[in-house]
């Protein structure tokens, strides 16, 4: 049997490149898929927990983290579109209409 | 052992397509990329004897949500330019690092790690995976769950409403046609753009 610390490890490694994804790109698509990474990373975190404590509530919660994951990339890839067709790009230095 | 294995594979392949993900200039390799991490953290999922997860997770995320990306980056065609990181990017990894290093002491500095755990069989031994998952959703969970059809529900609408382009009233798209003919005097392209509005 694996041990729950090297799950717990992949999450964390995940997690970062998640992290350092958002960070560094400045494709607005590409921040949104870098979001997918973070979310998958808590997931496998959750599972990993709810095996090693013999319960089944963390696997709802990782339901729920889906449903919300398909949400969010449904309304966010529809402000990216509406932006793409006022400026015409999607590079998230250009999105400086509220800058002072 | 086999199991052993099969999770050095899995998560070898988890962080590389990860990282592949992040740092590929071609965004529609990137998803791709991202898609292949996707599936193999299903093979995590089934490690951990959680199969309808797994389930969900290749129909929801490789079957539904890459699709839509995928969908997205093909009518943006959008050009690759010189440039796909920020110029402050050693910053950005930098945070990333710090984001890591925090987790790891608080997971291993504050001995939950060392903490033994019974790896028995699952709890769900028996009953079956999905029929332990549907019982809690649709008993002690109950409310969440509808909450979040109504979270979908919302989530459609918005989309809906901000995908929709939005109609003109009729008089300001015929003063703005008249304004249109004035400066450009009719051109083929000026009465395409028009009929495209």
């Amino acid at each position: 049997m694996i041990p729950l610390s090297y799950f717990v490890t992949l999450s964390f490694l995940l997690f970062t490149i998640g992290v350092i994804g958002v960070l560094i790109r400045r494709n607005i698509l590409m921040i949104l898929m870098a979001i997918e990474l973070i979310l998958n990373a808590v997931n496998i975190n959750f599972v990993a927990f709810s095996r090693f404590s013999q319960s089944i509530d963390g696997q709802v919660f990782v339901f729920f983290v889906m449903t919300i994951a398909a949400a969010e990339v449904v309304v966010g890839l529809a402000i990216v579109i509406v932006a793409f067709r006022r400026r015409a790009t999607v590079n998230v230095d250009e999105f400086n209409l509220m800058k002072w | 052992m086999i199991a052993q294995l099969l999770f050095l594979y899995f998560s070898a392949v988890i962080l590389g397509s990860a990282l592949l993900a992040i740092s590929l200039r071609n965004m529609i390799y990137s998803a791709l990329s991202l898609l292949v991490t996707l599936i193999h953290v299903a093979g995590i999922y089934v490690l951990l004897n959680a199969e309808f997860v797994a389930a969900v997770q290749i129909i929801v995320y490789a079957g539904a949500i890459l699709v839509l990306y995928l969908f997205v980056l093909m009518i943006f065609n959008v050009k690759l330019d010189e440039r796909v990181l920020h110029l402050h990017y050693p910053l950005g990894i930098f945070l990333g690092l710090v984001v890591l290093a925090e987790m790891v002491i608080v997971y291993w500095g504050s001995g939950a790690a060392s903490v033994e755990r019974v790896v028995g069989p699952a709890a769900w031994n028996g009953v079956g995976n999905t029929q332990a998952l549907g019982t809690a959703l649709y008993t002690r969970y109950l409310f969440p769950f509808e909450l979040a059809s109504v979270i979908l529900l919302v989530a459609m609408v918005g989309a809906v409403a901000l995908g929709k382009r939005i109609n003109k009233p009729a008089s300001l798209k015929t003063s703005e046609s008249a304004n249109g003919k004035k400066t450009l005097s009719g051109t083929p392209v000026d009465s395409r753009v028009e009929s495209r509005q």
